[in-house]
């Protein structure tokens, strides 16, 4: 296990030396969800109404961005060749890249939706609920991107391929997380969507490592 | 399947698929041909739906082979990480394409029905977004199968790929299902209304039957082109 935190303190490390990066992917976020307003008008009660799948939208775009260079780095250094020769298990590895991808995407991403939901006019309640399911929802989006960029690892343009493998296998996790909202307008707790997107998030917990390790496996040959 | 491990070599999967070949194509243009006249002459209008209903003949097998289709990359993808089988990958590079083709007929002849039946080309149904989320995992297969330089790579990342689709595919179906009864009730995008009757029925099998020849035949086809295209550039890469 101490092979699993000293790879997960060096990539949160890594983060920390050049802090700019997650700066741009939040920065990404914030914008892309301003232009929304923008491109569709000010009523507020249709902002109101569209700001849980703009956010949702949004969270799993920005997580992409980020996700090209999640085993880009130490394929080409060769950190990669020494975890895949390293005798601890390479499944191991992949989830404390994606957990640490989460760290600095998902929580932070969690962390600043509600403050843009204020600006759609989502009442208290809703801001919560919002929060909550991304915070559920977003090590989901980590796991599935985290496959799709050690499938397209090595690919010349891998980004838009990483996109195309990714965002068909996020949907479920984007139906659910945008719908809980939608039923909380409705008068409906969202008890039954949370669970519902903890056990996609433990469905991808419990089979994209070992995924993620034969791809990588895969690339190093 | 451990019969099909002999055809797993590709030069003997060569000799067997041009024993059959001919034969196949040649049923299978006779089969289709019998079906669009069964289709177009003998099976009989529909009371409500009138002669829209004969496009049902090919939206309905199209959907099932391209269903029937992701379940053999899967397979084909598992015998390639398992024991690494080369016939697998070339295979699953010569299926995915034909898949596609047959999912993008469903949805191109599902519009043109929905058009005079429902008044609308698209709607966000639950059958009609799950065909579209399939197509869009066969795009994603093909492009990653083909994406590197070294043909092998792709092979096995999209055989990976396949696997985790076919895991998803039903959680997709059943978060697709739930979304669009959230947002509104299923209105008049119910097919299976009472029983088929035999009239409509039998036509319905006997094309079905065809097109699966017609997938069987074009798989083969573009197996033994992969084949070929694969010995070449071995050949080119020693030269």
């Amino acid at each position: 296990m101490s092979g699993f935190t000293t790879l997960l303190a060096r990539d949160l490390r890594l983060v920390l030396r050049r802090p700019g990066d997650v700066g741009v992917v939040l920065a990404f976020f914030v914008v892309a969800t301003v232009l929304f307003p923008l491109g569709i008008g000010p009523e507020t009660n249709l902002l109101a109404r569209i700001a849980a799948g703009v956010l949702w939208c949004a969270a799993l775009f920005a997580a992409l961005l980020s996700l090209e260079r999640l085993f880009a780095a130490d394929y080409e250094d060769g950190t990669l060749d020494l975890l895949l020769l390293a005798p601890w298990p390479l499944e191991l590895a992949a989830l404390a890249k994606c957990l640490a991808h989460w760290i600095v995407t998902g929580l932070p991403l969690s962390l600043l939706a509600p403050f843009l939901g204020v600006a759609f006019g989502l009442d208290g309640e809703s801001l919560l609920a919002l929060g909550a399911t991304l915070l559920v929802g977003t090590p989901t989006l980590s796991l599935i991107g985290g496959l799709a960029a050690a499938l397209t690892l090595g690919a010349p343009k891998s980004g838009a391929l990483l996109a195309l493998l990714a965002l068909p296998l996020c949907v479920p996790t984007l139906i659910f997380g945008a719908g809980a909202i939608e039923t909380l307008a409705a008068g409906d707790g969202i008890v039954t969507h949370v669970a519902i997107l903890a056990a996609l998030a433990l469905v991808a917990l419990a089979t994209t490592p070992w995924a993620i390790a034969a791809a990588l496996r895969q690339a190093g040959e | 399947m451990a019969d099909l491990h002999f055809l797993a070599n590709p030069a003997r999967f060569r000799r067997f698929s041009q024993r059959v070949l001919p034969g196949l194509g040649f049923a299978t243009v006779l089969m289709l041909a019998v079906g669009a006249y069964m289709a177009f002459f003998v099976a009989p209008e529909d009371y409500q739906q009138g002669k829209t209903v004969r496009i049902m003949f090919l939206h309905v097998p199209s959907a099932w082979l391209s269903m029937g289709g992701y379940a053999l990359l899967a397979a084909l993808g598992a015998s390639l990480l398992v024991w690494r089988h080369p016939l697998a990958a070339l295979m699953a590079r010569a299926a995915a394409p034909v898949g596609a083709s047959f999912a993008a007929v469903c949805l191109l002849t599902g519009s043109l029905w929905g058009r005079p039946m429902w008044g609308t080309y698209w709607v966000w149904d639950a059958r009609l977004t799950s065909m579209l989320l399939l197509f869009f995992l066969y795009l994603g297969h093909i492009a990653l199968s083909r994406a590197y330089d070294s043909p092998e790579r792709g092979d096995r990342a999209a055989a990976i790929l396949a696997l985790i689709g076919v895991i998803n595919l039903p959680i997709i179906k059943f978060s697709v299902d739930w979304w669009n009864t959230l947002h509104q009730p299923a209105s008049i995008t119910r097919l299976d209304a009472p029983a088929i009757h035999n009239s409509i029925l039998v036509p319905l099998l006997w094309m079905a039957v065809s097109l699966l020849f017609l997938f069987v035949w074009l798989v083969l086809l573009r197996t033994e082109t992969e084949i070929d295209r694969r010995r070449l550039e071995n050949a080119e890469a020693a030269a």
